[in-house]
C-alpha cells in the first residue's frame, strides 16, 4: 500500500500525466512549425498534433489545400480540399459530416471532420483538420485550441523570418552607409593634393575607388579577414590624408589568421567608430593626436581581433544599450556587427567592449577559424 | 658537472632562447599604415613549407631514422622515403581540396563534408589518440637525448621536455607562430648538415673505408628479412607512411594558413623539396656510424646522431658539433610536441574540459590549460614503460593509425560523393580499432618474429584496405543518407579559384 502511494505521488496523478503528455506532444510539434507552414513542416508536425488531440486522424493545410495528413482515412484527403479553402476564406470553424466524406469502407474511423482556421497576424494562412468517427462539442473546442496554438507557433516562425530579413536589410544599409561626410572630406583632401603632390592624389583616388567598390559589393555574406582588413587600411589611408599627423594608426596582424572567413563589413564599422572617438578626444589632449590600434591574433582554433582607441570612452551602460540594438543610439554599426556575429557563430561569439569614461574603448571580436555554413 | 655536459646544456639553452626571442619579436612587429597593405602579406608558400617542415620533422626523423638504419640497414630507408612521399600523395589527392573546404582541423573537415556531429566527435577522439601516440616517441626521444648529453635517467628527459612544452603552450594556447616553426626547420637542417660535412671530411681523410664491409649482406638490402613476412612488413610500412602523412592533426592545421588551394599545392611542393634534402642526411650518419660507432649498433642506436661527432672528431670542434646536433634534436621534439599538444588540447578543451561540469564551467584559457596538462601527462606516463621501443618505430605506429582512419576519410570524402556519415563512422571504427589494437599489442609485448608479430607490428597493409572497404560498403548500404549538400560541397572542393563561381 505504501509502495503504491509512493509511485502515485512520484509519477503524479492521471491529470498530471495527461498534462505532461499534452505538453510533450506540443513541444515535439513545435520545432517543425517554427519553420513556417510548408509541406515538409506540416508532415513533420501533424503526427504530434494528432497524438495531442488523441483522434484517429489529423491534417494541416494552407489556403490552397491539404499539406500533411497523419492517421487513418487518408482516402478522404481529396474530399476535404474544398472545405479547407472555404474555412481559410471565412475564418470560421466548420464541421464536415458523412454527406461530404463519402466512404464505402464500413469500418472507416473518419466519418466526420472538424476544420479549424489558422490565423497569423489577422491573416488566414490555412486550417487544421481533425478527423473522428463523430464530432462532439468538446472535440471542436479542443481542435480550436490546438489550431490557435499552431497559429501562435506560425506567428513565431514569421517573427524569426522577419528578424533575418531585418538583419539582411541592415547589412545592405551598412554597405550604403558610407557617410556623405566621409565622401566630401576624402574628395576634398584628395583635391588638396592635386597640385602639390599629383602622384599621391592619384594613388588616393584609386584607393577611394577600391574602397567604394568593396563597400558596395553585392554578393556574399562572408569575406576573408585579409579582404576586410585591406578595406580598413584603405579607409584609414583616406582618413590620414585628411587628418595627417592627428591620427596615428598601429596595425599588428598575425599573417596566420588572414584567410579566416568573417562576416562582410564586420571590422570596418568598428574602425570607423574608433576613428571618430579617437579624433573627438584628440583636441583635448596636449599633443592633439588620436591613437588607434588594430590587432589580429592567432589563438589556435580562433582568431581575436581588437580595435582600440584612446578617445573619451563611453559609459558601459550606453554601450550595453547599443549592443542590445537600441535604435536611439548613434552607433548603429556596433549592434549590427554584434547581431551578425552571434547569428553566424552562436551566442558565445558576441562583441566584447571594454570601456569607461575617459579611458578609451577597446572592442574585441572573436571568430572561430571554422564554423559550419560559414564560407567565403 | 663535467666538460662533456657543457655543449649539450649550452645548445638546449640557446634553442630555447632563440625560439622565445623569435616568438616575441614576431609578435611585437607592428606596422603603421605607411607600411602599406599589411593585410596582403599572407604567409608565402615557401615560408609556410619551412614551417610545416619545422612542425613535421620530429625526434623520429632527427634521431630515430639514423639509428634504425645503423642497426637494420637499407630496409629502414623506407621510413624517410615514405615520410617524404606522403607529401606527394597529399599534394596530388588532398592539399588543394582540403584548403578549399575551409576546414581548420580534421574534425572540422568531417563535419563540413558529412554534416554530422557524430562523425565529428569520433574524429576528435581519433585526433586525441593519434596525438598521444605521436607524443609518446617525442618524450622517449627527449629521454634518450638528455641521457646521452648529461647522463640523466631516461624519465628525467621526458619530464623536462613535457614541462617545457607545457610552459610554452599554456599562456593562452597560442598556435606556434610561422616564423618560429620555420626557424626550427632550418635549425634542424643546419644541425645535421654542417656536422655531416666535417664528418665526411674526416672519413675521406681516413681513406674512405667502405661501411658495408663490417655488415651482413642483408644490411644493404632494401627489404626486411624473413621472406614473405619481410615483404609484407616492407609493403605495410610503405602503405602506412605514404598515406599516414595526410592525417597528421598538427600538420593539417598548417594548411589553413595558405590563402587558397593553389597556394596549398605550392606549399606542399616546397615541403617535398625541403624534406627531400633533409632525409638525405640521416642515412649518411648511419653509414658513418657503421664504421665509427659499432658499439651503438645493438641497443643504443637512437643516440647515434648525438654521439657520432664526438666519436669521430675530438676537441673543441667535436664539442661544438655535439652542441649543434643536440640543439637540433631539442628543436625537433620541442616543435613537434608543442604542435601536437596544441592539437590535442584544442580538441580536449572544446569537447571535454570546456564543457559544463555540474554547475561549474571553466573559462576559455583555464580550460585550455587543463586540457594541455592532460594532453601532456597521458603520453608522458605511457612513455615510462615503453622506453625500449625504437623512436622511429613508435612514430611508424602512429602513421599506421592515421593511414587507417583519416586517410580513407579524406580520400573518399574528397573524391567520392557517395560517402555517408554511417559509412564514415563504420570505416573509422574498423580502421581505428583494428590498427589501435595492433599498436597496443606491439607496445605492450616485447617484439617477436613470425606472421603474428608482423601483422600486428605493421598493421597498415590490412587495416587500410579494411577501413576503405568498410566505408564504401556501409555507404552503399546507407546510400539514402548521402548528405544533401554533397554535390555542392564537391564542386567547392574541386573548382580552381580562377574559375568564377557563385560559391
Amino acid at each position: 500500500m505504501a509502495r503504491w502511494k509512493w509511485r502515485r505521488t512520484s509519477l503524479g496523478g492521471e491529470a498530471d500525466r495527461a498534462a505532461f503528455r499534452a505538453l510533450h506532444n506540443a513541444s515535439l510539434a513545435s520545432p517543425a512549425l517554427r519553420e513556417g507552414l510548408t509541406t515538409a513542416s506540416a508532415e513533420k508536425s501533424v503526427g504530434h498534433l494528432r497524438a495531442l488531440l488523441g483522434t484517429p486522424a489529423a491534417g494541416l493545410g494552407d489556403t490552397s489545400g491539404l499539406l500533411g495528413w497523419d492517421g487513418l482515412g487518408g482516402h478522404h484527403r481529396s474530399q476535404l480540399a474544398a472545405t479547407i479553402s472555404q474555412v481559410a476564406e471565412t475564418g470560421r470553424t466548420m464541421i464536415v459530416d458523412e454527406r461530404t466524406l463519402v466512404c464505402d469502407d464500413g469500418a472507416c474511423q473518419v466519418r466526420q471532420a472538424i476544420v479549424s482556421p489558422l490565423v497569423v497576424e489577422d491573416t488566414l494562412v490555412g486550417a487544421l483538420v481533425v478527423g473522428a468517427p463523430h464530432t462532439t462539442g468538446g472535440l471542436v473546442r479542443a481542435a480550436d485550441e490546438v489550431a490557435s496554438w499552431v497559429s501562435g507557433q506560425l506567428e513565431l516562425a514569421e517573427l524569426d523570418l522577419s528578424r533575418n530579413r531585418l538583419m539582411e536589410a541592415e547589412v545592405r544599409a551598412l554597405r550604403a552607409q558610407i557617410s556623405p561626410h566621409f565622401i566630401y572630406n576624402s574628395l576634398g583632401a584628395i583635391a588638396s593634393f592635386v597640385r602639390t603632390d599629383p602622384d599621391r592624389a592619384r594613388e588616393l583616388l584609386l584607393e577611394f575607388a577600391d574602397f567604394t567598390r568593396y563597400s558596395f559589393r553585392r554578393h556574399g555574406e562572408y569575406t576573408t579577414l585579409a579582404e576586410e582588413l585591406r578595406s580598413v587600411e584603405r579607409y584609414l589611408l583616406l582618413e590620414q590624408a585628411r587628418f595627417g599627423e592627428r591620427l596615428q594608426v598601429r596595425l599588428k596582424i598575425a599573417p596566420e589568421v588572414l584567410p579566416v572567413a568573417v562576416p562582410f563589413l564586420c571590422i570596418q564599422p568598428l574602425v570607423e567608430n574608433a576613428v571618430r572617438h579617437g579624433l573627438e578626444a584628440s583636441a583635448d589632449k596636449e599633443d592633439g593626436v588620436g591613437r588607434l590600434s588594430i590587432t589580429a591574433r592567432d589563438l589556435d582554433q580562433e582568431c581575436v581581433i581588437e580595435v582600440e582607441d584612446d578617445g573619451t570612452g563611453e559609459d558601459p551602460e550606453r554601450v550595453r544599450q547599443a549592443l542590445a540594438g537600441d535604435a536611439s543610439m548613434d552607433s548603429v554599426g556596433l549592434g549590427n556587427v554584434d547581431a551578425r556575429l552571434r547569428n553566424a557563430y552562436g551566442d558565445d561569439y558576441g562583441l566584447v567592449v571594454e570601456t569607461a569614461p575617459g579611458a578609451g574603448t577597446k572592442v574585441i571580436v572573436r571568430v572561430p577559424k571554422f564554423a559550419p555554413g560559414v564560407q567565403v | 658537472m663535467n666538460a662533456d655536459v657543457v655543449p649539450g646544456v649550452v645548445a638546449v639553452i640557446l634553442v630555447s632562447v632563440a625560439t622565445l626571442a623569435i616568438g616575441t619579436w614576431g609578435l611585437r612587429i607592428s606596422r603603421t599604415t605607411s607600411d602599406f597593405l599589411v593585410a596582403s602579406r599572407t604567409v608565402r608558400p615557401r615560408l609556410n613549407a619551412s614551417a610545416i617542415g619545422g612542425e613535421y620533422l620530429s625526434a623520429a626523423s632527427f634521431l630515430g631514422v639514423a639509428g634504425l638504419l645503423l642497426t637494420f640497414g637499407a630496409e629502414m630507408l623506407w621510413y624517410p622515403v615514405g615520410w617524404t612521399a606522403g607529401y606527394l600523395v597529399l599534394l596530388v589527392l588532398v592539399a588543394a581540396p582540403l584548403r578549399r573546404s575551409g576546414a581548420y582541423t580534421l574534425p572540422d573537415f568531417a563535419e563540413a563534408r558529412l554534416g554530422s556531429r557524430g562523425v565529428r566527435k569520433l574524429c576528435s577522439v581519433l585526433v586525441v589518440g593519434i596525438g598521444w601516440l605521436y607524443l609518446l616517441p617525442q618524450f622517449q626521444g627527449a629521454g634518450v637525448t638528455l641521457r646521452s648529453t648529461i647522463g640523466a635517467p631516461p624519465w628525467a628527459g621526458s619530464l623536462v621536455v613535457a614541462l617545457v612544452v607545457l610552459a610554452s603552450v599554456s599562456p593562452g594556447g597560442m598556435r606556434s607562430i610561422t616564423f618560429v616553426q620555420a626557424f626550427q626547420f632550418w635549425l634542424k637542417l643546419t644541425a645535421l648538415l654542417v656536422p655531416v660535412f666535417v664528418l665526411l671530411a674526416v672519413w675521406a681523410a681516413d681513406g674512405a673505408p667502405d661501411p658495408t664491409t663490417t655488415a651482413a649482406s642483408s644490411w644493404s638490402t632494401p627489404l626486411a628479412s624473413g621472406g614473405g613476412v619481410g615483404l609484407y612488413t616492407t609493403y605495410s610500412l610503405i602503405v602506412a607512411t605514404f598515406l599516414g602523412t595526410m592525417g597528421l592533426p598538427h600538420v593539417v592545421v598548417r594548411f589553413y594558413t595558405n590563402p587558397d588551394g593553389r597556394a596549398a599545392r605550392r606549399t606542399t611542393l616546397a615541403v617535398l623539396v625541403l624534406l627531400g634534402v633533409f632525409y638525405v642526411l640521416p642515412p649518411l650518419y648511419a653509414a658513418l656510424g657503421r664504421i665509427y660507432a659499432p658499439d651503438l649498433i645493438d641497443g643504443r642506436s637512437d643516440v647515434l646522431v648525438l654521439e657520432l661527432p664526438s666519436l669521430m672528431v675530438g676537441g673543441l670542434l667535436g664539442a661544438v658539433l655535439t652542441g649543434l646536433v643536440t640543439a637540433g634534436a631539442f628543436a625537433a621534439f620541442l616543435s613537434t610536441s608543442s604542435g601536437l599538444t596544441i592539437a590535442v588540447a584544442g580538441v580536449l578543451s572544446q569537447d571535454v574540459t570546456g564543457r559544463r561540469w555540474g554547475s561549474y564551467r571553466l573559462g576559455g584559457v583555464a580550460s585550455f590549460r587543463v586540457a594541455a596538462a592532460i594532453a601532456v601527462v597521458v603520453p608522458l606516463l605511457m612513455s615510462l614503460p615503453a622506453q625500449d621501443v625504437a623512436v622511429a618505430r613508435t612514430v611508424g605506429l602512429a602513421f599506421a593509425v592515421t593511414a587507417s582512419t583519416f586517410a580513407p576519410l579524406l580520400m573518399l570524402g574528397i573524391w567520392w560523393r557517395g560517402l555517408t556519415p554511417a559509412g564514415a563512422v563504420a570505416g573509422l571504427l574498423v580502421g581505428g580499432l583494428g590498427s589501435g589494437a595492433a599498436v597496443a599489442w606491439t607496445l605492450a609485448t616485447s617484439s617477436s618474429s613470425g606472421w603474428a608479430a608482423a601483422l600486428l607490428g605493421q598493421p597498415a597493409a590490412w587495416s587500410v584496405p579494411a577501413s576503405l572497404a568498410t566505408m564504401v560498403v556501409v555507404s552503399k548500404l546507407t546510400a539514402a543518407s548521402v548528405p544533401a549538400h554533397a554535390g555542392r560541397f564537391m564542386v567547392r572542393l574541386h573548382t580552381p579559384e580562377a574559375v568564377d563561381l557563385q560559391r
